[in-house]
Order: structure tokens, then sequence, then C-alpha cells
């Protein structure tokens, strides 16, 4: 396959961007997103130029490193996969990409398409988390939890913080996000101890982060590599609501 | 740990208040359109005049009209404080913007509806509202309406707000469910079902109203 990429090149969060037109050639329809990018980056470096720098790590989909937003869609056209699980025979022959970084006041752009997602990480250390006792291991499976609330808790749990329902969002909200870490820990017996506190942190910082709001247009579900759904918006939203109007003194 | 205030100026707190003046501005529409039925009786408006001048002096329905227009105002300037904080979250936008692959567009828009919507109000409420509480003169309102609808182009400019509103409602009453943390599987049939009255019936059986005066069916 041949391509032409528009690829969005920025040196730094303080100089401006603009897009870089590259052509690749005799990519394999069976090669990933990222490789593809590879291709690109070893012609570039062979002819002197600097690669375009891109995020990536574990390349199966389950670190959430990479996210590039690909033709307009976050990871690119197909459902349910990160941009490494991303397959170029999903582009056809001599297709025009348009390949940007994700954007948000919360990612501000590091280089060409890596962007600064530690604004995730701050709301994780605000509450995303559960206290346990140390010492001996437990046994596995001593704690009974109902079966649907262990399987919507780890279908919230599959969440790679990757940042994908961020970049998809009109409204840049991180909403999908911390609904999943907050439903995670909220449907199982050991994320009660802080399950209020919890919700009521995580938003906090998620809105001092400078997130926007949900609009409910649920781009979020669309783009999720984990399909994770917005029913878990809803639930953060019934538990924000149950301490702030109920449990709250 | 937090107070009202803080509940309020959080993201989830303004939504909150967002969906509930919206569905509190819906249940107008079911008053406002139970009462027009009267319209559609032939005794020349005697009823319907009878209900405007009801609605117009009895005191329990003058004060709920002030709640009335706090719920909007609380409505339109949430709105658009949320849609101004929503804009500055990224202001370097996208080159390709693929938002109809992924969301509706009834749901993208819905500041636009509301900002054409809010037009269509000004005008509605400057036909038959004002006229008929502030000025002196004996017109009924019955005749208003009549006035009013014979013209075409303002009976077009009301259907083509009607479905502006029908469409402003598609997403917004079910987005409001969504927000109180109600819309799962168990009440989403529901939801949808009293959803489609809002958007689609209640909007319909209002267009009805200018096609009847329009076409002189009175």
């Amino acid at each position: 396959m041949n391509l032409t990429l528009e690829v969005w090149r920025q040196e730094n969060s303080t100089t401006p961007g603009g897009f870089v037109t590259y052509t690749v050639r005799d990519i394999s329809p069976d090669a990933s997103f990222l490789e593809m990018l590879d291709v690109l980056n070893d012609d570039l470096v062979r002819k002197g130029e600097e690669p375009v720098a891109f995020d990536h790590d574990c390349r199966e989909g389950i670190c959430g490193s990479c996210g590039i937003m690909i033709d307009g869609r976050a990871h690119g056209p197909q459902k349910g996969v990160a941009t490494c699980e991303l397959r170029m025979r999903c582009f056809n022959d001599g297709d025009r990409i348009v390949v940007e970084p994700f954007r948000a006041k919360p990612f501000p752009v590091i280089r060409d398409l890596i962007v600064d997602r530690t604004s995730f990480d701050r709301i994780i250390q605000s509450g995303g988390f559960v206290s346990v006792k140390t010492g001996g291991a437990p046994d596995a499976n001593a704690i009974p939890i109902a079966k649907n609330a262990v399987d919507e808790a780890f279908d919230a749990a599959t969440c790679i913080g990757c940042g994908a329902c961020v970049a998809a969002c009109k409204n840049g909200s991180a909403s999908l996000f911390v609904a999943a870490k907050v439903s995670h820990l909220a449907l199982l017996p050991q994320g009660q101890a802080e399950r209020d506190t919890r919700v009521v942190s995580m938003v906090a910082k998620m809105d001092l982060e400078g997130f926007g709001s949900c609009s409910n247009t649920y781009a979020c579900e669309a783009e999720c590599p984990k399909e994770i759904s917005v029913s878990n918006i809803a639930r953060m939203n019934r538990e924000y609501l149950r301490f702030n109007l109920i449990t709250q003194k | 740990m937090t107070n009202f205030t803080q509940f309020f100026r959080s993201t989830i707190g303004r939504k909150l208040l967002m969906g509930f003046t919206g569905l509190f501005l819906c249940s107008f529409l079911v008053v406002h359109f139970a009462g027009n039925l009267l319209l559609f009786r032939s005794d020349n408006g005697v009823a319907f005049n009878q209900y405007a001048e009801f609605m117009a002096s009895n005191p329990a329905i003058r004060t709920m009209e002030i709640g009335l227009f706090l719920g909007l105002m609380v409505h339109i300037a949430l709105g658009i404080r949320l849609w101004l904080a929503n804009r500055r979250v990224r202001p370097e936008q996208y080159k390709v913007n693929a938002g109809s692959d992924t969301s509706s567009l009834a749901s993208r828009v819905s500041f636009l509806s509301g900002s054409i919507l809010f037009i269509f109000l000004v005008i509605h409420l400057r036909t038959f509202f004002v006229p008929s509480r502030f000025s002196s003169s004996e017109v009924s309102m019955y005749h208003l309406v009549q006035d009013a609808f014979a013209s075409p182009l303002y009976s077009l400019f009301y259907l083509v707000a009607l479905a502006l509103l029908g469409y402003h409602l598609r997403h917004g009453f079910q987005s409001a469910f969504q927000t109180f943390g109600l819309r799962g599987k168990r009440y989403l049939p529901l939801i949808e079902m009293v959803g489609f009255i809002f958007w689609f019936l209640i909007p319909l059986g209002f267009a009805a109203m200018p096609l009847f005066f329009y076409f002189g069916l009175s």
C-alpha cells in the first residue's frame, strides 16, 4: 500500500506546530498503524530528518500509551482498538490520512503526536485507589462478590487511560475515564471505604485540571478502544449525587 | 468536606441543574399544549379565551410564571456558561472532525438549537404574551392567534421553530436522565417512550396549530 500522510509536527509545547505531508510506500496491509509510522520514521532517519515522535509501549492494546487522532477519529476508524492494534487494511491504497495528536488543554502537546496525559495520573492520585492491609497475602476469592458486580466492575476496569474519550469529546470531557475508575471501585467491596470521598475528589480534580463537562453526546463510548459504556458516567453521576444530596451530613 | 455551593460549581452539579431546569421547562410544555388544544374547539375561541383569561389572572399561575421564567433564565445562563467553558478546553481544533461517525448531530448542536429557540421564544412572547398582558387593547387571545397565523411567513417560522424544539428535546430529554444517573437498562425504555412524547408528539401537536389557522379550519 502507498499512502500520503499529513502529520502534525511540533517541536515542543511552546512552539507552534503544523502539518507536514509525507508519503510511505510498500506498507503491508497487515502492518499496524504504529508499524507504518515506524517505516516512515526509518525513511526519515535515513534521509537525516527528525523522526515523528509518537507514544507507544506494549503495542498490544493494554498499556494506553498510544493514542493518535487519525482522520478525525481517536485511534482511527476501527472500533474497539487502540492505535497499535489498528491494521492498515482498514485503509485503501492511495489514501490520504490526517494524523494529529489528541487535543485538549489538559493534554498539552509535548512533541509531534505525543501529549502530556499526567492530568489523568493526578486524577487517579486524588482518589482512584483503595486502602488495603499489608501483611500476608489474602486468600483468592475470600470476599464474596455478586457475579454481575464483578462483571460490571471488570468492564469498567478495562479502561487503559489512553485519553481517547477526552480526544473524541467535543467538550474535551474526561467523564468516561473518571466514571470508569469510580465505577470499577464503587462496585467492589474493597472500594467501599473511600466510596464517597473518591467520587468527590476525582470529580473535583477532573474539573480543576480543566476538562470540559459531559453533554452526553456519547462520542467517548464510540471511540473507547475498550468500549467502556457511558452507563458508567450515569453511575458516576449517581455516586456524586448520592453523596452530595443524601449521604453527606 | 463539600457544601452545596461547591456542588453546584462542579461540572456534574451544573449539568444536574441544567437537566433539572430543562425537565421543568418540559413540564410547562405539557400544560401549554393541553391548554392550547382548546384552539381546536369550534366555538369561535370562547373556551380558549376563558382559559387565557384564567391563566393571566389566577395568582397561583402568576406565581408559577415567575418560577418558569427563573427556570428558563437558569437553563439559558448555565447553557451559555457551560458552552463557553467547554470551548476553552480545545483551543486548537482538529483538522479533521469526524463527529458524525461517533455521536448524533442533535447531541452536538443543542447550544445552537437552544439559541435559535430563544429567538423564537422572544418573538413568540412578543406576539402573544406581551400584547395580552401589557397592552390595554381588548383584542382577545384567540384573535391574536388567528391574526398571527394568517401570515404564511409567520406560520412557517413556527413550523421551523417547533421542528428545532423537537430536535433540542430529542437530545435534551434523555440526556437529563443520564445526568441524573438514571439512564440505565431498567429505565431506558421508559425514558425513550416518554422522550418520544416530548420530542415528537408535543412539537407535532403544536405544529398543528399554525397549520389549523393558516388553512382556515377554525
